[in-house]
């Protein structure tokens, strides 16, 4: 007799429990369209473009090892590139990373004249025109931020611009293990 | 007012997209439907609720003329449907393969119809049990009932 009340009552309160858990995540700045990546944990995707700048060269994906890389996947006709510019530029100035740019789908004139415009925050920027390696790369939306460590595999994947949130909650503590793990 | 017309149709022509990307066409005809399968089942991911055959997004369109290079190249179904899982993950397929993950999400509806008819199945039986075992009204509401009933017709009218 009892059971009978408690089978509809517990059934609810999973419910409950797992709507919660969710519209809190929400909530903690979960952003439930982002799909998790398969690529994390995999090294990067192979690829050779050419260089931004200096124009003539190119640069492979072999040369994302040694160090820690963060690679920030943008584009001049990308609105919310503009927001996380600012971030970038601090990053470029205070930390020991090499900031790579896939500069995706963009013109080299206009790319060019936003580096010149706002500021390069960029060890190298390499030439996406096509779009083709952000394709391998499993890219859908810019801006989209990787960290890749010191072995060249991909650890991080963030879809969207970085905030002063996550940079401090997800993107500095992980640069921060992936240096100590490399001196230990 | 001719060279106005003129004007504005060579604004037209020069506001030509940049990025028109030349569309890759299938070299055989035959591979058309195929095509078509595969571009109905992947997911465009920016538009997330269109597959990649339906979403005019650009990357929609990159993603059709890969998988159109891939089947001229003569990749079958099954290692173009691996290029973009390895990618975008089971996400981009409409019909996600069974696994730990998805099984939630295939079996769901079944357990939940299973649910209904389990709680069908039992009331079913409740009334089937009440109804050959109808419920004696013992002597003392039969009598209050009985009061009710003449009650009620004596202030009628």
């Amino acid at each position: 007799m009892k059971a009978r009340y408690l089978i509809p009552a517990g059934i609810f309160l999973a419910m409950v429990a797992v709507f919660g858990l969710v519209l809190y995540q929400i909530n903690q700045g979960r952003d439930i369209k982002e799909v998790p990546s398969p690529l994390i944990g995999k090294p990067v995707p192979a690829f050779e473009l050419p260089l931004l700048l200096p124009e003539g060269q190119r640069f492979s994906s072999t040369q994302l090892q040694g160090r820690i890389s963060v690679v920030n996947v943008w584009a001049s006709w990308c609105v919310s590139c503009r927001y996380e510019h600012d971030l970038l530029m601090q990053m470029s100035r205070n930390l020991d990373v090499s900031i790579i740019g896939i500069n995706y789908k963009d013109e080299r004139v206009d790319a060019l004249k936003w580096l010149r415009d706002r500021g390069d925050p960029y060890e190298s920027t390499v030439f996406d025109h096509d779009g083709r390696v952000a394709i391998d790369w499993g890219v859908y939306g810019v801006p989209e931020t990787f960290i890749v460590d010191q072995r060249g595999i991909i650890r991080y994947k963030l879809t969207g611009p970085i905030t002063a949130e996550k940079l401090k909650d997800q993107i500095l503590p992980l640069i921060e293990q992936l240096n100590q793990g490399s001196k230990a | 007012m001719r060279w106005t017309r003129w004007l504005l149709i060579a604004a037209l022509v020069l506001s030509w997209p940049v990025h028109a990307v030349k569309d890759i066409e299938l070299n055989k005809v035959e591979d058309e439907a195929r095509f078509q399968d595969l571009a109905n089942e992947l997911r465009c991911m920016v538009c997330q609720n269109q597959s990649i055959a339906d979403s005019n997004a650009d990357l929609a369109r990159d993603f059709r003329n890969q998988v159109k290079e891939k089947i001229n190249a003569g990749q079958t179904n099954e290692e173009i449907r691996e290029f973009m899982i390895a990618r975008y993950g089971d996400y981009i397929l409409y019909r996600p393969p069974f696994n730990m993950a998805t099984a939630l999400l295939w079996l769901g509806p079944f357990v939940l119809v299973l649910f209904g008819f389990i709680i069908v199945f039992r009331m079913a039986r409740r009334k089937r049990v009440s109804d050959e075992n109808p419920r004696e009204v013992d002597t003392v509401q039969q009598a209050r009932l009985k009061q009710l009933l003449e009650d009620e017709q004596e202030s009628r009218p």
